[in-house]
């Protein structure tokens, strides 16, 4: 009870879930609460050192001592050598034990034994995030980008490629981070208790917009998981009367694609169902017409560096656009 | 039997020795010199000014940080400025600063009168110097290294970052690693040979100990990070592919190669200036200190696993969990000697009887923030843990206790230490107690937060955040601390300052401390030693109080060594008397190889081979000059016994 309260204190100071999205000692996935009970245990031992070292630091300066004769020499060292001997071994045996807690921890995330239901090929772009979803029937694969959805309660494998520098995968609410390497394909699995949407972030430096580079893993209830997946396979259709969507093959298609259209670039992220995301520009922006708008005609101001020109586009294009893509749900 | 010199004789010995040893006056003097306590002072002043560069680049990185999505720098100044922060701390400020104090003391330490390669020592210096300058001159044109102080590949490969930027990085630490090992090789032959007789390898000073450590380490370290850079630089500019996917290379590669440096070169940075420590706080302890052979052997042991934990900052990189367990295991050990040595710390000032002096002040507060870094490397230790708290603020607050607590809180103590030595004045001690309070608090209030912010997941090396993620408080208190530090830094300025024009006088031993660099005067002569002293303890100026045996050490022996600029070497382990060195004299050949240097990486670095090739010609011709035999005076005397 004691501890709890203790636990509760420490939580206060490191702000509830609502308030730190990031933080992942407020764990929401299995591999995440094994690292967050580690976490809790060592910095209790670190918190403890710390205090034991300030008392016998402050006794060993602050204690009483007989007046000054003005000799040298505090007598032999044997006495003092014999309880270095026994912090010595003190602090051995706490090592020993976060190492053994260490590997079972360790243990716990990587020794899944319960093949994925889901398997998600993400990839790393300077700076976005793009996300494949693997099927046994291919018509059912499709591509997305900076979210993440996914069944809560299912074990998600996530193969991790880079399309250009290293950057690292990490939802810290549901699992540590796994760097994503040029010519290498690492793995990494994540797994929601509860529905939530949980901030990810990458956290390898990757350059100019390392900074913007967030995307966010939706956990939806299978039932409501699966109905998305069908509405993510349904195609746009194309419509010569939107003139939103005349601006957008024209202005954007070479560089994103939305799916049943003519638009197939590559080096942005695709935005088909793009109504539906969570953000504009991996994070850089909460996704609403107001900022859609402002987006596309201030990338440079938003996200410096991006690849992506501000477009300066006429404002009815723009608002037109902005329209389209909004309605893309 | 040595007998004790009469005073007039000793007094004619000094006019002659100090005619002998006395560098010449003038620019010439100043280029040429070898005296290893001006180069030692040259080494602290540069590194200091790095220093205050090098903070300058972290107050502005806190502006732009002290608020969300603040828009005082753009994404491109705030990368240089803090791949340029990292790179200045760790490479130009924290080793050449102890490098400094080593040169300037290591000789006095010892009983010698140089180093055991006084050309050497000053090429070391101008290589360092000017590497740094060949990393700097590249800011003001906006092509400062931006690919952080870790610089990895393949963000760091051309197509990604074609300017200038990573070839600086990579040419300039090329070039300051031959600084380091030159360095490096000149401190571990000093230690083996350049010693007084009877200072036996159980009587070295701690520093000693830290220092030689460290320069064994950097033998092994530094050539790991200069391949890296030449073989990145080779990918860059002659189409290599040693890390490039595309060519079959492989981007872990420069991970390995950089941490096997990068780890072992941490401790480099912590090891002298923990014996800094070792050697000053007993002082104001009025005590040796407790457990010397247990903080020797950690000092060395800390080392050796210290070369077997660099997969710790790959933890996240997907190797196999074996190999990660193995490292991880190895990162706890590593507490061990450390927590032997905070032991023995605390019970020297528990047995002693603390004098509060500001240089204690620092030190003991070194031991608590010591143990606080210490604490946070045990839990990024921990693979699994390490999967969330890598690359995040919590980090970035771990390697600041570790390089500020350990390397700035020991420096600046050493500084209010051996001030007296350095400049004959001593510091203002109202001022100095002032300066460490100012440092500790701002220091604590700039850098604990970071631990909760890195706890609640922020990223590191981001140049701006986003509201609503609660980071926002903590940025605006870790942002208000980072300038009361520097307020602090400022006192100290300020404290030298003033005691350079006025301070008090000090004579040769203000503080009654044990060592051999107190038995002289302040500053010391340019011989250190009107005779070789003859060591027969630890403390040879405690000896008499602390009659510890019945052997006496002799500080002014007979051995005067007075017919040319000669000093003793020694055997390696127990120091006997074994051979007289002629040392030689002012040289401007370590400057100009210096400055052949950098013309050659200079053409590297813009590709002209007509530079390369002038630079490497004027390097051929000043190593010939160098390596010529001397003529007259050069014949070794026969060794002296007793």
């Amino acid at each position: 009870m004691k501890r709890r309260s203790a636990v509760a204190g420490v939580s206060l100071l490191l702000g509830g879930c609502d308030g730190t999205p990031l933080g992942y000692l407020d764990p929401a996935g299995p591999a995440a609460r094994a690292i967050a009970g580690l976490g809790w245990g060592l910095i209790a031992i670190s918190a403890a050192v710390c205090l034991i070292v300030l008392g016998l630091l402050s006794y060993a300066i602050g204690r009483e001592r007989p007046p000054d004769s003005g000799a040298l020499g505090g007598g032999s060292d044997r006495k003092a050598i014999r309880w270095i001997a026994v912090g010595t071994g003190i602090s051995t045996v706490f090592l020993l034990g976060a190492a053994i807690w260490t590997l079972w921890a360790v243990r716990s995330v990587t020794n899944a034994t319960t093949p994925p239901g889901l398997i998600i090929d993400v990839t790393g772009h300077q700076w976005w995030w793009e996300a494949h979803y693997r099927s046994n029937d291919p018509s059912r694969e499709f591509t997305t980008a900076n979210d993440l959805v996914i069944p809560v309660g299912v074990p998600v494998q996530v193969n991790l490629h880079s399309s250009d520098v290293i950057h690292s995968f990490w939802v810290p609410r549901l699992a540590g981070k796994t760097d994503t390497i040029p010519g290498v394909t690492n793995r990494t699995r994540i797994q929601a208790e509860r529905e939530g949407i949980y901030r990810g972030q990458c956290t390898e430096f990757c350059g100019l917009e390392h900074a913007h580079m967030a995307f966010f893993v939706v956990a939806k209830n299978p039932g409501d998981f699966n109905t998305w997946w069908d509405h993510q396979l349904q195609s746009t259709t194309v419509d010569a009367a939107n003139r939103g969507e005349q601006v957008f093959l024209d202005k954007c298609a070479a560089c994103h694609a939305i799916r049943g259209t003519p638009a197939g670039g590559i080096l942005g992220p695709n935005l088909s169902h793009f109504g539906s995301r969570t953000t504009i520009g991996a994070g850089a922006l909460p996704n609403n017409s107001e900022n859609l708008a402002y987006w596309i005609d201030h990338t440079q101001t938003v996200k410096p560096g991006s690849n992506m020109p501000s477009l300066d586009l006429p404002a009815d294009q723009v608002a037109a656009v902005t329209a389209f893509l909004e309605g893309l749900k | 039997m040595a007998m004790p010199l009469a005073e007039d004789l000793r007094a004619r010995e000094r006019i002659k020795l100090q005619e002998i040893w006395e560098t010449a006056p003038g620019i010439y003097g100043w280029f040429a010199t070898v005296d290893h306590k001006r180069i030692g002072v040259r080494y602290l002043c540069t590194a200091f000014f790095f220093l205050l560069l090098g903070g300058c680049e972290a107050l502005m990185m806190r502006l732009q940080l002290a608020q969300p999505n603040l828009r005082l720098l753009s994404p491109d100044a705030y990368n240089q400025l803090f791949s340029m922060h990292g790179i200045t701390m760790i490479f130009l400020y924290a080793l050449p600063m102890l490098s400094g104090f080593s040169n300037f003391l290591w000789p006095l330490l010892l009983g010698s009168r140089d180093m055991a390669f006084p050309r050497l020592n000053a090429l070391s210096y101008w290589i360092y110097l000017c590497a740094g300058i060949f990393l700097y001159v590249s800011f003001p044109l906006g092509q400062a290294p931006n690919g952080g102080w870790f610089n990895y590949v393949p963000m760091t490969a051309k197509p990604y970052d074609p300017g200038l930027n990573i070839d600086v990085f990579t040419l300039g630490i090329i070039f300051l690693g031959i600084s380091t090992v030159v360095g490096s090789a000149n401190f571990i032959v000093t230690v083996l040979r350049c010693r007084a007789p009877g200072m036996s390898i159980n009587r070295l000073p701690i520093l000693v100990w830290g220092t030689l450590t460290a320069s064994t380490a950097n033998l092994f370290a530094v050539p790991a990070v200069s391949l890296a850079c030449f073989m990145l630089w080779l990918d860059r500019n002659f189409g290599t592919n040693f890390f490039a996917v595309s060519g079959g290379g492989q981007p872990l590669l420069w991970q390995h190669l950089f941490w096997v440096f990068g780890h072992p070169w941490v401790y480099a940075l912590v090891l002298p200036a923990m014996g800094i420590v070792s050697d000053a706080l007993p002082v104001f302890c009025r005590r040796p200190l407790v457990g010397y052979t247990l903080v020797a052997i950690s000092t060395v042991s800390t080392m050796l696993v210290g070369f077997g934990v660099w997969v710790h900052h790959m933890f996240a990189t997907g190797l196999p969990a074996l190999s990660l367990s193995f490292f991880s295991a190895a990162s706890f050990v590593i507490a061990i000697p450390s927590a032997i040595g905070v032991f023995c710390w605390i019970a020297t000032i528990w047995t002693g009887r603390p004098r509060f002096d500001s240089p204690f002040l620092f030190f003991a507060g070194f031991v608590l923030l010591f143990v606080i870094g210490g604490v946070s490397g045990f839990m990024t230790a921990s693979v699994a843990l390490d999967w969330q708290l890598t690359d995040t603020y919590f980090i970035v607050a771990h390697i600041h206790y570790v390089l500020l607590g350990m390397n700035v809180f020991p420096v600046v103590g050493g500084i209010h230490f051996w001030f007296p030595k350095f400049t004959g004045r001593m510091l203002d001690e109202r001022l100095g107690k002032w300066t460490f309070w100012v440092m500790f608090v701002g220091f604590n209030l700039a850098f604990f937060p970071m631990h909760i912010l890195g706890l609640i997941g922020m990223p590191r090396r981001v140049y701006t955040y986003p509201g609503g993620l609660g980071f926002g408080g903590y940025n605006l208190v870790i942002s208000i601390g980072a300038f009361i530090f520097a307020t602090g830094v400022l006192l100290l300025l300020v404290n030298v300052a003033r005691s350079l024009r006025s301070g008090a006088a000090a004579g040769p031993n203000p503080w009654d401390a044990p060592t051999l660099e107190w038995s002289v005067p302040s500053p010391p002569p340019p011989y250190n030693f009107v005779s070789i002293p003859i060591i027969a303890s630890r403390h040879p100026l405690w000896e008499d109080r602390l009659n510890e045996t019945d052997e006496r050490s002799i500080l002014g022996s007979d051995v005067l060594l007075d017919e040319g600029k000669e000093t003793l070497a020694v055997t390696a382990l127990d120091a006997e008397p074994d051979a007289i060195m002629t040392m030689p004299g002012d040289s401007l050949l370590p400057v100009i190889l210096a400055l052949g240097m950098s013309v050659v990486f200079g053409g590297m670095l813009v590709v002209n081979w007509w530079a390369v090739s002038v630079g490497a010609v004027g390097v051929a011709i000043t190593l010939l000059a160098w390596f010529t035999p001397r003529v007259s005076g050069g014949a070794e005397r026969q060794a002296i016994n007793g």
